[in-house]
């Protein structure tokens, strides 16, 4: 059977060898000024670095140039992405069509994958997007397993699909952490806030956790659960769909890489055999489940949950 | 005035500076009887939302056989009728797509508002008679993502909420295109589209219509660290939220319609007719008076007071200077109640007797203050004398909800006129 890529989103250059060994196909790498929600933060030095090392071992590098643009960093978009095609990127992620435009115009071989993360819902919009020029959609995390499989099917382009990590909920442009120190008299205290990763919301009524920080693109709200389908593979294999995605953002390296260690293992098993995966998922999802952290519990995402509306 | 004049925008008449291109003002529409009330009271141009396919679930939404209705009303006042089918679709609402547009063009429909790719291709070959515009839920915040659907054959474009005016301003000076802005009402926090707190806390799909609105609520902020979860808020203060102000741009109508925003937009599908009565008939003024002369415009203080009688949260400019600050945030408080309630709608006037007949839309009684106003009238205000059911007896209040009650006016009301009532 078809083995998918296994994709990983790096906190640094050092890591890549590492994750590389581990079983990582391929890397999302990026800054914040351009990308959104990147597990490390990769100057164009790093990212030059990246490309160089990930190539070395036969990988691929994906630059994430995602965010939701403003004029000022619209302007500077033909001359990012020309440095990102002068270093050698194997794909530029894309949310934004002020991105499209850019690439039209500075690198128009450049392969394009379209990620806007929570819009990514039906299979006719990824094969539009598919028209003007991306070859891969990186579906929303919202989707069920059933709908992942019908776009699949129906697919002009890769489907991308998160596997591991945890997602946004929420994106504002206003500095919402800072307003709340501000309103406290607190700001100057928490100065550094735009560095701290370790903020949680706390949702009482469903006893919930979630991870909240500010960087560049504004605020963030993450999930309170990490999505965990080690042990739901098979699935997604049968259907095809190229690329599993972990996230790495707000873990530590260490987590990363072991995590990567145990969906290589699943991957390889479910693809050359399946009876042995079905044998031992139950045992690499234990093995998931000793590496969380304890505010972090393990679910499924939208994989089997229905949402109405 | 200091804005730079803009031949595209104004014209000198007999030697006084006059707009050439007044903007659309549009309203929403949540029911017809919205729809009515939100053109006679002026605006240009309405968006309502269908059966399927919109954003907003509970609001009431249109039959097409209601949308025929408001479009041939509309269409005596010179109005236009625009259908929000905003979602973003799952696979499973690509089926019966193809018809719901047909039947919108069927029933007049002059565009519709959509942020998935999919409704605008659909629409453009099943329905090309409707104009595609452009979803704020695509959160549109740079000139050259206006250009890519400009590329691509919309009519409109409708920008982000958190877009400056000195964004708006290279959009238009760079992009032939129509722009549409939020002027007035609630907005959401997040960049619209990029949201799914619903769907994580309630399983209800913020981008199909199921937002809960779970950015309105209160949370515990907490640190994580190495000795376990410290508590980032004391006893004493309210806790982490992210509720902003609502929009209100009613003292930039001047510098939106010297850049040339071609529609001004109000929020509030959900909201009563009265709070679209007045805020339609406060923005008609401002824009209309500002158009007439420009140069000696000024706002008036009787505008602004007439926004607060319907205001239901505190109100500020959020994004149109640049990004706001803590004072645009509400903490501890989400809300207010307005300054009046709706008490009456009016349906006939009688001149010889100077008798009103109305319908009740809130408790009041004789001696009572109350206002009155609408598009025929100034605002005058009055003590309620005695009042009369429809049988001519006399009443000690009008308790009921639309019953239809008689009294004496000060002066000549018409129908569709409001009143209103002062809350202590």
């Amino acid at each position: 059977m078809k083995k998918p890529e296994l994709l990983v989103t790096p906190h640094s250059v050092a890591a890549i060898d590492l994750l590389a060994e581990a079983g990582a196909d391929a890397f999302v790498v990026g800054e914040q000024r351009y990308g959104l929600r990147l597990a490390g933060e990769f100057s164009r030095t790093d990212i030059a670095q990246a490309i160089e090392t990930a190539h070395a071992k036969g990988k691929k590098v994906y630059v994430a140039v995602n965010a939701i643009f403003h004029n000022d960093i619209a302007n500077e978009l033909d001359e990012y992405i020309a440095f990102v095609k002068e270093a050698g990127a194997d794909a530029i992620v894309f949310g934004d069509p002020a991105v499209l435009m850019a690439v039209r115009a500075a690198a128009p071989d450049m392969p394009l994958h379209w990620n806007t993360e929570t819009t990514a819902t039906n299979y006719f919009t990824c094969n539009y997007w598919g028209k003007r020029g991306a070859v891969r959609a990186v579906l929303a995390r919202e989707l069920s397993m059933e709908e992942i499989i019908e776009v699949k099917e129906h697919a002009e382009v890769a489907i991308e699909v998160q596997v591991h990590g945890m997602t946004c909920m929420f994106q504002s442009k206003r500095p919402l952490l800072g307003h709340y120190f501000e309103y406290q008299g607190k700001a100057m205290e928490i100065e550094n806030r735009k560095d701290a990763k370790n903020m949680l919301l706390y949702d009482k009524e469903r006893e919930n956790k979630y991870p909240i920080f500010e960087d560049a693109n504004g605020t963030h709200i993450m999930s309170p659960n990490d999505i965990c389908i080690i042990d739901e593979l098979a699935e997604l294999l049968e259907a095809g769909i190229d690329s599993f995605k972990i996230d790495g953002i707000l873990h530590s390296p260490e987590y990363l890489l072991e995590v990567t260690k145990l969906y290589r293992q699943a991957i390889d098993l479910c693809a050359e055999c399946p009876e042995e995966y079905e044998e031992i998922k139950d045992e690499l999802l234990e093995k998931i489940e000793d590496l969380q952290p304890a505010h972090r519990p393990l679910d499924t995402g939208f994989f089997f949950k229905e949402t109405v509306y | 005035m200091s804005a730079v004049i803009n031949e595209k925008i104004s014209t000198i008449v007999d030697g006084k500076r006059v707009i050439a291109k007044k903007p659309e003002l549009l309203a929403p529409a949540g029911t017809l009887e919205k729809l009515k009330i939100a053109i006679h009271y002026g605006a240009d141009a309405v968006y309502i939302g269908g059966q399927e396919y919109g954003l907003r679930s509970n609001a009431g939404n249109f039959t097409l056989e209601q949308m025929k209705e408001g479009v041939e009303f509309a269409k005596k006042y010179g109005a236009k009728v625009y259908v929000t089918t905003n979602i973003y679709a799952h696979n499973e609402n690509i089926d019966g797509l193809e018809d719901y547009l047909r039947g919108l063009q069927n029933a007049g429909i002059t565009g519709i508002i959509v942020a998935d790719p999919l409704i605008i291709e659909t629409c453009r070959r099943v329905a090309p008679k409707v104009e595609v515009h452009l979803s704020t839920q695509q959160s549109l915040s740079n000139w050259r993502a206006v250009q890519y659907w400009k590329e691509e054959g919309l009519h409109r474009v409708v920008l982000a909420r958190e877009t400056t005016s000195e964004e708006m301003r290279e959009m238009k000076e760079k992009v032939d295109i129509e722009i549409e802005t939020f002027i007035h009402g609630a907005m959401c926090i997040a960049y619209s589209g990029r949201c799914v707190l619903s769907n994580h806390m309630t399983a209800r799909d913020s981008n199909r219509g199921g937002c809960c609105q779970s950015c309105r609520w209160d949370y515990d902020l907490y640190s994580l660290e190495e000795n376990g979860e410290q508590a980032l808020f004391s006893e004493d203060d309210s806790p982490f939220a992210m509720s902003p102000k609502d929009l209100k741009l009613v003292e930039s109508i001047p510098k939106l319609i010297e850049l040339g925003i071609d529609s001004l937009k109000v929020e509030g599908r959900m909201k009563s007719i009265h709070y679209v009565a007045t805020v339609v008939s406060v923005y008609r003024k401002v824009i209309d008076t500002y158009c007439a002369d420009p140069d000696n415009f000024q706002i008036r203080q009787e505008w602004l007071d007439e926004l607060e009688k319907c205001a239901n949260r505190p109100a500020a400019p959020a994004f149109f200077e640049g990004t706001p600050g803590v004072e645009e945030q509400l903490f501890g408080v989400h809300g207010k109640k307005a300054s009046h309630d709706f008490a009456g709608l009016v349906l006939d006037y009688e001149e010889e007797t100077g008798m009103v007949t109305l319908q009740q839309r809130n408790f009041f009684r004789p001696g009572d203050e109350i206002e009155f106003f609408g598009p025929e009238i100034d605002n005058f205000t009055q003590k309620v004398g005695t009042i009369w059911d429809e049988q001519g007896k006399e009443l000690d209040a009008a308790r009921h909800p639309l019953q239809v009650i008689r009294f004496q006016t000060a002066k000549p009301v018409y129908p569709n006129n409001m009143m209103r009532k002062g809350l202590e």
